[in-house]
């Protein structure tokens, strides 16, 4: 699908372009109430439609969460979250089914412009329905957007492959969504994630039947009409035996909200010999350069290897946030399955990064592998923390294990955290960890070749990093390439 | 109008204020090579970074023009980009950016630099591969990180094969014949040779007269204490190497 292919391109080129002067949309959204109480809870389930059982996990939830206290043990440093002066349900107001683009709300017109997308494409987003006889006078034969949205989704219906809003799977799909949600990330587990069960506005949800290699890379981008998923994000992907799917998560593309504070949750499900390949680019607004602003990314990410010879792995470029505590990580249930997490981490100016990953090697034969870049620059600190750990019963488990730290400048800091636990004594966990300091000799060595001095930083970390781009699918290997050296701007001198 | 004019150079280390260049003046035309020769710590390495604007050093008086133009209202990547080009002493490693990948960033910076189209892919292999065959580097040293792994000889030989590729103006090798054996230094300075045309000017800095065999400068310069403190035709290498540096050192003293 070239076609398809094209407009990813040609958005994303220049998302990232428009980066840095960043804007916001002024529109009129509906909220919930300030605060959070039973009544809040009530309000968003009652928005989404959900049905009674729902509402009753999502209670559970939150009455369990009133009993919890906010994790400290993480290496980042905030002012106290006040959780009753925040809004907890934020959704744009439901649009009547446009037939013009002269009726889409001019201030949403204007961010399109400044992106550059074509009005042609404008429409799609906003779902303009033209009359039917005048859409088929304006199909554009090079560039036909709406078609190909349609195309996307009739060949994943062809392929069985459930993919839309989950609180639309909520209704239509509800024993799936009753077999599997909460059952890798149960909704006690943490105060984040137990937040999230509550309060969760919306997210993805994906099923992939037995057998089936799902025919594109699935990625958010395309769930048109539910863009804005906010605040409290809730995922769900499984892939059925035999099942692969590979899903994208987020954009280059500067992502403001005025929402602080964002907990989201990832729950992934393989079963026999399934998989799954998750990537993330997250470069939400990282705050100002005081370090003033910017938000706080609370995100529980885990995956389960549940069937023999399952495999997950996940790849994440993080360049945003002004405080991260993310941890996607793999329970290894299935014999032989495996594990595998990629991680560029990239802060700069005030942010804290503390990120990592767990590898619970709980089947036989289970075998994992870790690779991560840090990279720290202007005031940040960025720690990785990771857990390796094999169960008594967890024969022949295997782990490697690399940590990469760079500094640049000396005003950061990079800390590596790993804890190892075997309790099997066949277990091999190898875990090699460096830290290293951008030269200034390496630097001037590409200067004196004609590179500027920001040129020079963003080739140096490219190449520091180029393990992991390699993990993505090739397109978001290119622009996050380009979005870690807009990251870096003005680190150094 | 001379390529280089370098008019009574004084320059000191910023980090503790030492002075190492105490008035150095230099001219440099098109088609010549120059050799610098001098004792270790006599600043000649000093000299090759503060042309190419490598940080840590304060010009304290004295002036350096390039094409008659104040080098040092210039950043260093522009100076690059004019046509000033240092092969270094000791070539950095850059681990994950395939040679390759780097050759063609920089050319392209280059050319971006001076108003020009970037290069073509067609155009660029072409030319890497017609270089690179007559430096005897292997296509495969091109595909990995810049100089990792590199012997002391590939590292100079990529030095050379860039300099190639860019086609500089004024070309410094800074101790181009440190740890190279005999044959590696030959394949070196062949390369180097065949550089040598009317357009372009040579500054080669070095501690050895031996390199001077491969590579036969016009004019010779001793330096001592941060100065020049003779010049001559070739021949006063010859002379260097049998009476060595000492008589120099009470001169400049």
């Amino acid at each position: 699908m070239p076609a398809v292919q094209e407009t990813v391109d040609r958005v994303r080129r220049i998302d990232v372009d428009q980066y840095r002067y960043g804007f916001e949309t002024i529109i009129e959204t509906e909220k919930a109430p300030k605060g959070l109480s039973e009544d809040t809870v009530r309000f968003i389930s009652e928005k989404k439609g959900e049905p009674a059982w729902m509402l009753e996990w999502r209670l559970e939830a939150y009455r369990r969460w009133l009993t919890m206290t906010e994790p400290t043990w993480a290496r980042v440093d905030y002012p106290k979250i006040d959780y009753q002066d925040l809004y907890y349900y934020a959704a744009p107001k439901p649009k009547k089914t446009l037939t013009s683009i002269d009726e889409i709300d001019p201030e949403i017109l204007k961010t399109y412009e400044k992106l550059g997308i074509p009005l042609r494409e404008v429409e799609m987003l906003e779902g303009v329905v033209r009359p039917e006889g005048e859409r088929r006078v304006a199909v554009d034969a090079v560039f036909d957007s709406v078609s190909v949205a349609t195309t996307f989704k009739e060949e994943l219906r062809k392929a069985g492959v459930i993919f839309m809003p989950i609180s639309e799977a909520i209704r239509e799909h509800p024993e799936l969504v009753k077999k599997y949600l909460g059952t890798v990330v149960p909704t006690s587990d943490n105060y984040f994630a137990t937040l999230n069960s509550a309060v969760f506005s919306d997210g993805s949800f994906v099923y992939v039947p037995e057998g089936v290699r799902c025919p594109m890379e699935l990625s958010t981008y395309f769930r048109i009409n539910e863009r804005n998923t906010g605040q409290f994000e809730r995922t769900l992907i499984i892939a059925d035996k035999g099942a692969y799917v590979s899903y994208l998560e987020g954009c280059t593309a500067p992502q403001r909200d005025e929402n602080q504070l964002h907990a989201a949750v990832v729950e992934l499900v393989a079963l026999d010999d399934a998989e799954i390949k998750y990537s993330t680019v997250q470069n939400w607004y990282p705050g100002d350069a005081e370090g003033k602003g910017g938000i706080y990314n609370f995100v529980t990410k885990r995956g389960d290897c549940r069937g023999r010879n399952s495999k997950i792995s996940w790849t994440q470029v993080e360049t945003g946030s002004a405080i991260t505590w993310k941890y996607p990580s793999c329970i290894l249930r299935g014999d032989n399955s495996r594990g595998e997490f990629y991680s560029i981490a990239i802060s700069n100016g005030y942010q804290q990064v503390d990120s990592g990953t767990k590898m619970l090697h709980l089947g036989k034969n289970t075998s994992s592998r870790i690779i991560s870049k840090g990279i720290a620059a202007g005031r940040s600190q960025n720690t990785y923390r990771g857990l390796v750990s094999a169960h008594r019963k967890a024969q022949g488990a295997r782990n490697f294990t690399a940590c990469d730290s760079l500094l640049i400048g000396d005003k950061c800091g990079a800390h590596t955290v790993p804890y190892i636990e075997a309790k099997n004594s066949s277990a091999i966990f190898e875990h090699e960890a460096t830290t290293s300091k951008i030269s200034e000799d390496m630097l001037f060595y590409c200067i004196q070749r004609g590179l500027s001095q920001e040129e020079a930083v963003a080739l140096v970390v490219n190449g520091f990093v180029k393990d992991v781009l390699q993990q993505l699918p090739m397109e978001f290997a290119v622009e996050a390439q380009k979005l870690i050296s807009i990251s870096l701007e003005g680190s150094v001198g | 109008m001379p390529l280089l004019e370098v008019r009574n150079l004084h320059v000191r280390v910023e980090d503790d204020g030492n002075e190492i260049l105490h008035g150095l003046s230099l001219t440099v035309n098109k088609g010549e090579v120059h050799a610098i020769m001098g004792p270790n710590g006599s600043g000649k390495s000093t000299l090759s970074h503060v042309l190419a604007g490598k940080p840590g050093y304060e010009v304290t008086s004295g002036e350096v023009l390039f094409e008659g133009e104040d080098i040092f209202a210039m950043e260093p990547d522009e100076r690059a980009a004019k046509g000033l080009f240092l092969a270094f002493q000791y070539p950095v490693e850059i681990p994950g950016v395939a040679t390759m990948n780097f050759l063609r960033t920089a050319l392209n910076a280059q050319r971006k630099a001076r108003g020009e189209e970037e290069i073509s892919t067609p155009d660029f292999l072409k030319k890497v591969r017609k270089v690179a065959d007559s430096l005897n580097i292997p296509q495969d040293m091109l595909r990995r990180g810049v100089n990792v792994g590199f012997s002391g000889g590939e590292k100079k030989r990529n030095e050379v094969l860039q300099m190639a590729l860019f086609e500089p103006k004024l070309c410094i090798l800074d101790e181009m014949d440190s740890g190279l054996d005999i044959d590696a230094l030959r394949i070196a300075a062949d390369g180097v040779n065949a550089l040598r045309s009317k357009g372009r000017a040579m500054i080669v800095i070095t501690h050895y007269q031996r390199l001077l065999n491969y590579i036969v400068p016009d004019h010779v310069h001793v330096m001592s204490k941060g100065r020049v403190v003779k010049s001559g035709g070739k021949d006063l290498a010859l002379e260097l190497e049998a009476s060595g540096y000492a008589q120099f050192e009470e001169q400049a003293a």
